[in-house]
């Protein structure tokens, strides 16, 4: 690494930017104090996984094509999502294969792409200065764990004891658009995992992809337990003043 | 419950409200997990074995027919014969001249899929051929007329108590007066049942884990002895097998044999496991007069060339369902098919044609815990995925999904109408919202707020906070 600042483009992911700007603003405070300069190109929407797993492939490929128009010029791309991170590593290869030019470009941007933790972590050597607080527990979500390996990253960072569940790697029933298309499943499947977190005696739920957030909050709400769910990137800037996702109703 | 994959979400609708069902599949979960895992670690180099697994079903599939052929010529020469079937319907009408050839009244069964696949019970049934299924779960599921829910535990989704009502419903009729409500008490009743049942029965009819190039011999594992007294007694043995169970060699079946029961139930090995090769020899004590080995293609062979190849190696372990949390929360039933969770997912439509399937390679949250339990190494959401984009390039999907997820892609196609088109959205959710941390209803939301609150946004969105400050408050 040069002795200059690494140059990062955060790659904000849909559902931060629209419904959970703190956690991306926790994510470039990270960055900077992890030593980065860091920007956020306007050119970015969505990575395409809604289309990608949806089956429609031609849109897929063209905010492939647009996202990696975006980000290519950056030294690194930083995700506060395992699972959008792993669209961009793991899938743009796969979506580009037939295209020699965009297949190499595919390539470039997947290895200097990172989910959040596990650039801090991983790239950075960063840690926090405090150790968090609180009875935490952790959501290790489906993508950045089994597509990028994310599991020791945050519990590094987060320097302090986490409640774990006795079935942290399964599914919380998100699944993007499978918990509208079969709501009662996803929504089954939460609740054994709410059943899970809550026997932990922990009172924070935290994990690294906002919609399985959403998902499990928006559940929890409804069912009217005492959880609170926060991103990551929030706990380890310390940013604990903001209402948890889906807070009071009120 | 339906008998149509399109019903899937119908389906677990129904199964997540029967509260029987779903104690039997946390029962199931919480073991199969267990046993798996304590198998799995107590052998270190079974990674090593998956991989070689993998590379022996590969080599296979590249060399299919040669395999068929050298398997075929063995089990001639060891005085049995091979019936080749392009469909189900040729299958049953094989199965049904042989059964007739030997004025069969009444058949025993092993465990069989592939028997399920080609509807043969109730075919028989038709022609006055009556069959007894002799696996323990296959034989409560025979008693409920009810389909298997899981490929290696068929009835995994009764409780005991539902066994032993059933038992009690039926087997007043035949001697056994008395509700057994013991577990132990209950299989003995059905093995004396059995017992006469083998002695009696005119042809054995039992399914293959592997069927061995090199030898012409069939195998099967079973754990409760029944598939030997299935095919040993009956004065015929019809063996039915799909064509991807073939492998080259002995030693190769036990590699694969060293993969499947400790992926299935975390046993090292099924308590027997069970070569066949050609009918009772001139001096070998007992065993069949005839061995037929009825050989089921079913769109199998079209699968080879295809980016769908990979599913063939498929062992019928059912660690993929065991592992799968919709699997876990619907039940086999919800699937409507002959096989269930994410191998059901992937095989239903490829041999049945994905216009009814459809519905299927969506049953997934893409959680990637079946490929990483598959010991065959398929990787399932890969060939589901790309199912989706069959279906989708057919628009055969749902017209409104593909409406929305199209709206959707074509605004973030152009970055400064969807930063202005989401300004404008997220302005309309803060003036509903009027300061909630969640709304309990949203219009054109009820597939997320029939269960779940729906978070409210923070306020702006980022991008927009971002492009006019780079900081809040800086």
């Amino acid at each position: 690494m040069s002795s200059a600042k690494p140059k990062v483009a955060l790659f904000v992911t849909c559902l931060v930017d629209l419904f959970r700007p703190s956690a991306a603003f926790a994510a470039v405070t990270l960055l900077e104090a992890a030593g980065c300069t860091v920007d956020a190109p306007q050119s970015q929407t969505c990575c395409g996984q809604p289309a990608y797993n949806s089956g429609d492939k031609a849109d897929a490929m063209a905010l492939a094509v647009q996202t990696i128009r975006a980000l290519m010029d950056y030294e690194y791309v930083v995700v506060p999502s395992g699972s959008c991170a792993a669209m961009i590593r793991h899938h743009y290869p796969d979506l580009m294969a037939g295209d020699a030019e965009l297949a190499a470009q595919a390539r470039a941007l997947a290895a200097k792409t990172y989910e959040l933790t596990q650039f801090l972590h991983d790239v950075m050597h960063y840690k926090p200065d405090a150790a968090a607080s609180g009875n935490i527990t952790y959501h290790d979500a489906c993508s950045g764990l089994r597509e990028l390996g994310v599991q020791a990253q945050p519990r590094a960072l987060l320097q302090s004891p986490i409640l774990e569940n006795d079935d942290g790697e399964t599914c919380c029933g998100f699944g993007g658009t499978f918990c509208v298309k079969y709501t009662d499943v996803s929504t089954a499947i939460a609740d054994k995992k709410l059943d899970k977190f809550s026997a932990t005696g922990a009172t924070i739920v935290t994990g690294g992809d906002l919609g399985c957030l959403m998902h499990l909050a928006g559940r929890a709400a409804r069912r009217g337990m005492d959880l609170q769910f926060r991103h990551v990137a929030e706990i380890l800037a310390g940013d604990i003043q903001t209402p948890a996702i889906a807070g009071p109703e009120k | 419950m339906q008998r149509r994959p399109a019903a899937f979400n119908a389906n677990a609708k129904e199964a997540l409200l029967d509260a029987d069902l779903q104690r039997a599949l946390g029962a199931a979960e919480a073991g199969f997990g267990v046993k798996r895992r304590k198998a799995i670690t107590g052998l270190p180099e079974f990674d090593a074995l998956c991989d070689q697994a993998t590379a022996i079903k590969d080599h296979v599939l590249d060399h299919l027919d040669i395999y068929l052929e050298r398997f075929e010529t063995q089990v001639f020469a060891s005085g049995g014969m091979v019936h080749w079937c392009e469909d189900a319907e040729q299958a049953r009408q094989i199965i049904l001249k042989l059964c007739q050839s030997v004025n069969a009244k009444m058949v025993t069964k092993g465990k069989s899929m592939v028997s399920e696949e080609i509807g043969l019970n109730p075919f028989l049934e038709a022609n006055t051929i009556h069959p007894v299924e002799t696996d323990l779960g296959e034989y409560i599921i025979q008693l409920a007329d009810e389909p298997p829910s899981h490929i290696i535990g068929p009835a995994l989704h009764k409780t005991k108590d539902q066994v032993s009502a059933l038992f009690h419903e039926h087997h007043p009729a035949i001697g056994y007066p008395d509700r057994l409500e013991e577990g132990e008490a209950l299989v003995g009743e059905a093995r004396a049942i059995l017992r006469q049942k083998y002695l009696q029965a005119d042809v054995g009819i039992t399914g293959a884990n592997f069927l061995i190039a090199e030898t012409g011999s069939t195998v099967i594992v079973t754990n409760e002895g029944n598939g030997d007294m299935t095919q040993i007694f009956p004065r015929m043995h019809i063996v039915i097998a799909s064509i991807e169970k073939i492998v080259p060699t002995l030693e190769d079946a036990a590699t694969l044999l060293r993969v499947l029961a400790r992926s299935a139930t975390g046993q090292e090995m099924s308590v027997y496991t069970t070569f066949s090769t050609g009918p009772k020899r001139r001096n070998d004590a007992d065993g069949p007069e005839q061995f037929h080995v009825v050989l089921l293609d079913n769109g199998r062979s079209e699968l080879l060339g295809g980016s769908q190849r990979d599913i063939l190696r498929c062992i019928r372990c059912g660690a993929c369902m065991n592992n799968c949390p919709v699997y876990m929360a619907a039940g086999g039933h919800a699937y409507g098919a002959t096989y269930m969770g994410p191998m059901g997912s992937v095989l239903t439509p490829n041999l049945t044609g994905l216009k009814q399937a459809q519905a299927l390679p969506f049953a997934s949250s893409f959680c990637g815990k079946c490929e990483s339990v598959c010991p065959m190494r398929i990787p399932l959401p890969r060939l589901m995925r790309e199912l989706r984009s069959d279906a989708h390039a057919a628009r055969i999907t749902p017209v409104r999904e593909r409406f929305w997820l199209a709206l959707w892609s074509w605004v973030a196609q152009r970055p400064e109408l969807y930063h202005a088109l989401t300004r404008i959205g997220l302005g309309v959710l803060r003036l509903l919202g009027r300061g909630r941390g969640r709304f309990r209803w949203l219009p054109l939301a009820g597939g997320w707020t029939a269960t779940r609150d729906f978070p409210a946004p923070q306020g702006k969105s980022f991008m927009a906070q971002w492009a006019k400050q780079k900081r809040p408050g800086a």
